[in-house]
């Protein structure tokens, strides 16, 4: 296998409903993927794209072939990617896997959702079609429904009293606020206190409407190509060294394994054992952070924490710059957005960001080097992680 | 290899309120909702089992957002049951006011199945669903 790199990325301003299509959202963080790589579209042997509900948002399937071509990436294979808000990443572990394994030199990856143009309503039914539609959905199970049952859950097992919990929660939402606040490319720019969030509506109980992230448009895409082009494209190549990915069935099946969320672990085991890492060696996390409790689950999942002490670390500032592992610093899918098919694109393109010491100064990270996605489907049915490396 | 229990023969079953699931014949594990195999060892060795439909909720959630076309069921309550058998099985909670479904009032609470609900469908879902539907016991 040979080395892979991330030579330039791109990326929309996440947001609520656009009037842009998601052709032209995706044209334009491919865009500025290719001008960063300089590349020209001829130059792309294949299209890797995740999206998950195109065909609810605006009645199009299949739309790598059509983003494909309004690009110039004339009659390239183009391939979809459904994941449900994992799709990006699956698109770009399989562009790692086709460089890596020498069947091409340059691809190009990214994903693209308008799940905000579909509203509320849409948006609650389709997000659901991720969870098991026979076995679970005529419950009327949610989205939110499925993390606030994890939430009880967590509180049950590690014995935090629910008042306790809810305050670390909130801690997520707020270190997620602050820093979405200063990202150009957030979804919700905006300061929200602890306050704000305990005071705000209940969706699914334990959780509110500030522990919930937004619907987002948006799109995300980067090119990868193996280490000998990359080096001629770029001096700052970001190296993808350890994938990880797992699937599992419906949430119930994972029975007492619950709040835990297997796919993840098995998914990071692959990503750490195939770079040689370990948690540790983590400089800057982007994870799952659809709901605040997913945020715990996830540092937990990764080994950031122990299993039931990550709320406490969010409240000390553990998990925030200057802490054991600087987590969500783009705002995270609860400030930045959650374009579903986009959101894992979206990640890595705030990891190279970082490494590449290009974001607003608020939220830059000194050094890092070593980084780590965290893309999860539906109830936990998909699972991705992406460890990258700065390579100069 | 024969498909021992399939979606509709389980949605038809728990339309009586009568919940069958699959007993392994070579671990002896319980696997409910069905699949082809064992949840627990994979064998395809399975035989079809009445369930009690009784068990422990381990989590719930009162939903106050509804997917599209369920707006007229919220709120709601969504459980999670580990039944005596083992499994754990996803149902609705009724009988109960959703501003009285608090962690100290549900969790570890004894349940039993009660009268089946079942979603009528929208344009999406291949028909309806019967979802197991359970209330505290006594
Ligand atoms: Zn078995």
């Amino acid at each position: 296998m040979r080395k892979v790199a991330i030579v330039g990325v791109g990326e929309t301003k996440f947001s609520g409903p656009q009037m842009r299509t998601s052709v032209e959202l995706f044209a334009e963080a491919a865009a500025e993927a290719l001008a960063g790589s300089n590349l020209k579209p001829k130059d792309i042997q294949a299209l890797f794209l995740g999206n998950a509900l195109g065909d609810f948002a605006e009645g199009q399937g299949s739309v790598q072939a059509f983003a494909a071509e309004n690009i110039g990436c004339f009659n390239i294979p183009a391939n979809r990617y459904e994941g449900a808000c994992a799709s990006a990443s699956m698109a770009i572990r399989d562009a790692w896997m086709w460089v890596a394994s020498g069947f091409y030199d340059i691809v190009l990856a990214g994903g693209v959702e308008r799940a905000a143009t579909m509203g509320t309503p849409l948006a609650t039914r389709t997000f659901a079609m991720f969870s098991d539609s026979r076995y679970e959905f005529a419950t009327g199970l949610t989205f939110p429904a499925v993390f606030a049952m994890l939430a009880h859950l967590y509180a049950a097992k590690y014995n935090i009293p629910l008042p306790r919990l809810k305050e670390q929660l909130a801690a997520v939402s707020v270190q997620s606020y602050k820093y979405g606040m200063f990202n150009a490319k957030a979804h919700l720019r905006k300061e929200v206190d602890m306050a704000a969030v305990l005071s705000s509506f209940m969706v699914s109980t334990p959780l509110q409407l500030h522990d919930c992230c937004p619907f987002s448009d948006g799109a995300a895409a980067l090119v990868v190509a193996s280490e000998e082009v990359a080096w001629k494209l770029t001096s700052k190549p970001v190296f993808i060294v350890g994938v990880g990915q797992a699937s599992n069935g419906p949430m119930a099946s994972q029975q007492e394994f619950l709040p835990r969320l297997r796919a993840r672990e098995l998914s990071a085991e692959r990503a750490y054992d195939m770079a040689g890492l370990k948690p540790n060696d983590i400089d800057i996390c982007e994870l799952h952070d659809c709901f605040s409790i997913a945020s715990l689950i996830s540092a937990e999942g990764l080994g950031f924490f122990d299993y039931g002490t990550s709320g406490e670390a969010w409240l000390k500032g553990e998990a925030d710059i200057g802490g054991k592992i600087a987590i969500n610093l783009s705002g995270g899918l609860k400030a930045k957005g959650h374009p579903i098919g986009a959101t894992g694109a979206g990640q890595v393109y705030e990891i190279v960001k970082q490494f590449r010491e290009e974001v607003e100064p608020e939220r830059q990270v000194e050094g890092a080097r070593t980084g780590l996605t965290d893309t999860l489907g539906g109830d936990g049915c998909t699972l991705v992680n992406i460890i990258l490396q700065r390579g100069w | 290899m024969a498909y021992k229990l399939t979606y509709q023969e389980y949605s038809e079953a728990l339309k009586q309120q009568k919940l069958l699931g699959l007993k392994c014949r070579s671990c002896g594990a319980v696997t409910v909702p069905p699949k082809m195999v064992c949840r627990r060892c994979a064998s395809p060795e399975l035989e079809v089992v009445a369930l009690k439909g009784s068990g422990r909720i381990q989590t719930f959630t009162t939903c106050n957002v509804a997917p599209e076309g369920r707006e007229d069921e919220v709120p709601y309550i969504v459980v999670l049951v580990e039944l005596e058998e083992g499994p754990w099985l996803m149902g609705r909670l009724v009988g109960m006011a959703p501003e009285k479904a608090t962690m100290e009032a549900l969790i570890g609470k004894s349940v039993k199945m009660t009268k089946t609900g079942v979603f009528p469908g929208d344009k999406y879902s291949a028909g309806e669903g019967a979802s197991p539907t359970f209330m505290l016991a006594k």
